[in-house]
């Protein structure tokens, strides 16, 4: 039983880090209709900048939250201004391969710069610690304290979108840009600032990550496909739609858990002789197909 | 933003005017302005002028360029050529969220709704540029005032209303910023007769309260009936300019809209 009930529970604290992490990719695609495939870049990017400030101002990893998200709002703003503005202008298979080149961009400079060696962080109040809540149930302190940070900020942006004036202004961005601008919505501002929502909210996510997971150039891609993954379960833009899949692709994540559960609680043999952990992702990205197929505006979708 | 309480027809003077005026009392001209599609010429130098109060219709075709010359106003659609003045300023090289922060609303044609959102949210991002809770509360009551039917659908999705009902909400949330000048493209487009006469109802009140409105429509006597001035474009020019009672007597009107 505590097999099973430890993987649910490991399963919704990484949903909810992951959910923070598709944040910002359903963001930016609501209101640009733009897939930003360095969106794990992003991700990279906060996990260097909390590992960094962590480690040359010796602080606790957690308190990188601040410098991280300021890194991913400029970032985010500077990749829109400086460059994904252009490419609005053109067509749909330059917007896909132009954000692709910022993806191989990011993860070159992060190579020249860092090297390819994985690195961890191996202090801070939490790294290390766990608590134990019963049913011989063990939780580390570090992903419990990601997941409430990760709703924390989940919740912030979501008041932003819904209940600010700011908030209105992007979500009439995205519903319809022209008839914005002809509210005197500032379109273009709106845009960057979208690319600089979903910047900090990733990056946040990374310094978040990195307290317990190891970071090395090339760990973007694997979490912009969870983020996909996400995004397409939860519907394209559907910020709500992020929260929910991101759950559920936190609890798919567990499934090699859940798995031995039924093995030894029934005591199955041949389901024993399956390699289940290196299946891992795996389920996420049938969930995936599953989904497209089956629902490809998603579970929560709104747009279109 | 000051002044943007009183409502146009009361204001003579010129506030922040600079640049050549041309015409002392327009509130808003165009001068010889041309336009293009992707090289395509489709405003051969368009001259036309809206003074304080008043309401002028610009009467043509399908594809005579009328949405066109109220997208150039609205810097939606680059001018390359001539001038366009607001106030005696000259706003042709401004974005559009600027202009409409002059004071200048268009209504287009297509609604531009934002139809997933209520009525009332619809309503409320028309007065974006205000930041008084005070006058958008006002302008909330204004608006209720004009559509009774828009009050009783205040929490209704924008998409499930009737066309008419999206129509009095375009108008409705253009009004919400309290505008210098409005622009009605077509706002009896794709209604039923009565709903028309309804629709220009409204646009007859809004005269009588002084806003300055550009009304481009498609029933022409009506149009001609209720405004004060009328222009009529074909392929890119102004062919005539009147007074209704001018306009449907000259040869122009004739050839152009009876095909006499
Ligand atoms: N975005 C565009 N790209 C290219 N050509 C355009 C574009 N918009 C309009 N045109 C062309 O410009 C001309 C004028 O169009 P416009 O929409 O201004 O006409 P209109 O007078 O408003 O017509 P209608 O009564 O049908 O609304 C038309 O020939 C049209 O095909
Ligand atoms: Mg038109």
């Amino acid at each position: 039983m505590d097999i099973l009930v430890s993987s649910l529970a490991a399963g919704l604290l990484i949903g909810m880090v992951l959910a923070l992490v598709a944040l910002g990719l359903t963001i930016i695609f609501g209101v640009m209709d733009i897939v930003n495939f360095a969106h794990g870049e992003f991700l990279m990017v906060g996990m260097y900048t909390g590992l960094l400030t962590a480690q040359s101002l010796r602080i606790d990893p957690l308190l990188t939250l601040p410098f991280a998200a300021i890194v991913g709002f400029v970032l985010g703003v500077i990749c829109y201004v400086g460059f994904v503005k252009f490419l609005l202008r053109g067509p749909m298979v330059a917007q896909l391969l132009g954000t692709f080149g910022l993806m191989l961009f990011l993860r070159n400079l992060a190579l020249l710069i860092f090297g390819s060696e994985d690195r961890a962080l191996h202090h801070g109040l939490l790294v290390g610690k766990s608590f134990d809540i019963g049913m011989g149930v063990i939780i580390p302190a570090t992903k419990l304290a990601a997941a409430g940070l990760s709703v924390a900020a989940f919740w912030a942006v979501w008041i932003l979108m819904n209940r600010t004036k700011i908030g209105k202004a992007l979500t009439a961005t995205a519903l319809n840009s022209q008839g914005a601008r002809y509210m005197g919505i500032p379109t273009e501002r709106m845009n960057a600032l979208a690319w600089g929502i979903g910047g900090a909210s990733v990056t946040i996510a990374g310094a978040l990550i990195v307290n317990f997971w190891s970071v090395n150039p090339f760990i973007g891609l694997l979490f912009t496909m969870i983020a996909f993954a996400i995004v397409a379960l939860g519907g394209f833009g559907s910020v709500p739609g992020a929260f929910f899949a991101g759950l559920v692709v936190g609890i798919i994540t567990e499934i090699p858990g859940i798995w031995d559960f039924f093995t030894y609680t029934f005591n199955i043999r041949w389901m024993a002789n399956v390699p289940m952990t290196s299946f891992k992702y795996m389920w996420v990205y049938l969930a995936y197909f599953i989904i497209m197929v089956v629902r490809p505006r998603g579970l929560f979708g709104w747009k279109r | 933003m000051s002044g943007r309480q009183s409502r146009p027809g009361a204001s003579t003077s010129f506030p922040g005017s600079n640049g050549v005026r041309m015409n002392r009392h327009a509130i808003l001209e165009t001068k010889d302005i041309k336009v293009r599609y992707s090289g395509l010429a489709v405003l051969h130098g368009v001259s036309v002028s809206l003074e304080p109060s008043e309401t002028v219709c610009v009467l043509g075709s399908n594809g005579a360029g009328k949405s066109t010359l109220l997208r150039a106003i609205m810097g939606a659609q680059r001018v390359f050529d001539g001038q366009i003045l607001f106030m005696g300023r000259e706003i042709h090289r401004l974005r559009t969220e600027q202009i409409v922060r002059l004071g200048i609303i268009y209504v287009p044609e297509e609604k531009m709704l934002f139809t997933p959102l209520s009525v009332e949210e619809n309503l409320l991002l028309g007065a974006y540029v205000l930041n008084d809770k005070k006058e958008i509360q006002d302008s909330l009551d204004f608006v209720y005032n004009l559509f009774p039917a828009l009050k009783a659908r205040r929490g209704q999705a924008a998409s499930t209303l009737s066309g008419g009902e999206q129509q009095m909400v375009a108008i409705g949330r253009g009004l919400m910023s309290r505008p210098k000048v409005l622009m009605l493209d077509e706002p009896s487009l794709g209604l039923a007769p009565l709903l028309v006469d309804e629709v220009l109802g409204t646009v007859r009140e809004l005269k009588r309260q002084g806003i300055p409105i550009f009304l481009v429509e498609q029933n022409v006597r009506e149009a001609l009936d209720l405004a004060d001035r009328g222009y009529i474009l074909q392929t890119g020019r102004i062919v005539a300019h009147g007074t209704g009672k001018e306009l449907l007597e000259s040869d122009m009107f004739r050839t152009a809209f009876l095909g006499i």
